[in-house]
């Protein structure tokens, strides 16, 4: 082990977790694992979207009588918090991608990590807005 | 000093399944921010749940761009999210005999969700129901 190497691995033990670079950066795990949280949870609701989907060759009264579970405010309110998480996955799966295809990438991942938080607040404050609109009109 | 890139974000697999999974996710993903933002603004913030009915279905299956658009979406949507799972699984399940049936679950959910997916946005006839509606009254 060189001297160099030593030291890396003496600064990552005293820096612990949070040291893991790239998809896992410094600002915590946070970016990485509100990714997978955020997959997770899409992927739940997609599985349960095709299944609604797949009802509407039942025809229109089966279907449109099982909408008051999508009209529900609990579930109006879920919307909102699925569009959050689908609007984080996007923005941090961007910096992912710039990670590994854009050599240089690793030297700006704090930088990269609160454009993410940008661009996700540029996109979601706004559509919140008209998503909450449109539930108390 | 040599500048090495240090160990960054997920390795690249080097080939195989693996490989193909790898840009399957990443090229995915980037048509996924287009097409499921697309689609949230559509049906969730300029249309809501109150004006989503059978009848808009049927409208917007009408034109074969939506259902070509939606079926894309499914696909890609169903097999990255898929794919995420797995990786997951492969992070937290560790012993074989679950593991493998993990995977099983997850190639099942794959195909069935993939089959009935397509059979409602790629079968759908709207004019059946209308008239048996028409020759109801």
């Amino acid at each position: 082990m060189t001297t160099e190497t030593a030291r890396e691995v003496r600064q990552v033990s005293s820096r612990g977790l949070g040291a893991y670079r790239g998809y896992r950066p410094p600002p915590g795990m946070i970016s990485w694992a509100l990714h997978r949280v955020t997959g997770l949870g899409v992927l739940l609701f997609l599985l349960l979207h095709i299944v609604d989907i797949f009802l509407v060759n039942y025809g229109p009264e089966t279907f449109n009588e099982l909408l008051f579970l999508y009209r529900h405010p609990v579930f109006r309110i879920g919307e909102i918090v699925l569009v959050a998480g689908l609007y984080y996955h996007a923005a941090n799966g961007v910096r992912i991608i710039l990670i590994d295809f854009w050599p240089q990438a690793y030297r700006y991942e704090r930088q990269l990590f609160y454009g993410v938080i940008a661009v996700f607040l540029l996109a979601f404050v706004p559509t919140a807005i008209l998503m909450i609109r449109a539930i108390l009109v | 000093m040599a500048t090495v890139r240090p160990h960054v974000g997920r390795e690249r697999p080097s080939g195989g399944f693996e490989l193909y999974s790898w840009y399957f996710f990443r090229l995915s993903g980037l048509l996924l921010i287009f097409l499921a933002i697309g689609h949230v603004v559509i049906m969730h913030v300029i249309n809501t749940v109150d004006e989503i009915d059978w009848q808009f279905v049927a409208d917007r299956w009408n034109s074969p761009f939506w259902r070509a658009y939606d079926w894309l979406m499914l696909f890609l949507a169903l097999l990255h999210g898929l794919n995420g799972a797995r990786l997951a699984v492969d992070d937290y399940i560790r012993p074989q005999g679950w593991r493998i049936l993990a995977h099983s679950v997850l190639w099942t959910l794959a195909i069935v969700f993939l089959i009935i997916g397509s059979i409602a946005v790629l079968t759908f006839d709207p004019t059946r129901f209308q008239a048996i509606a028409h020759a109801g009254g």
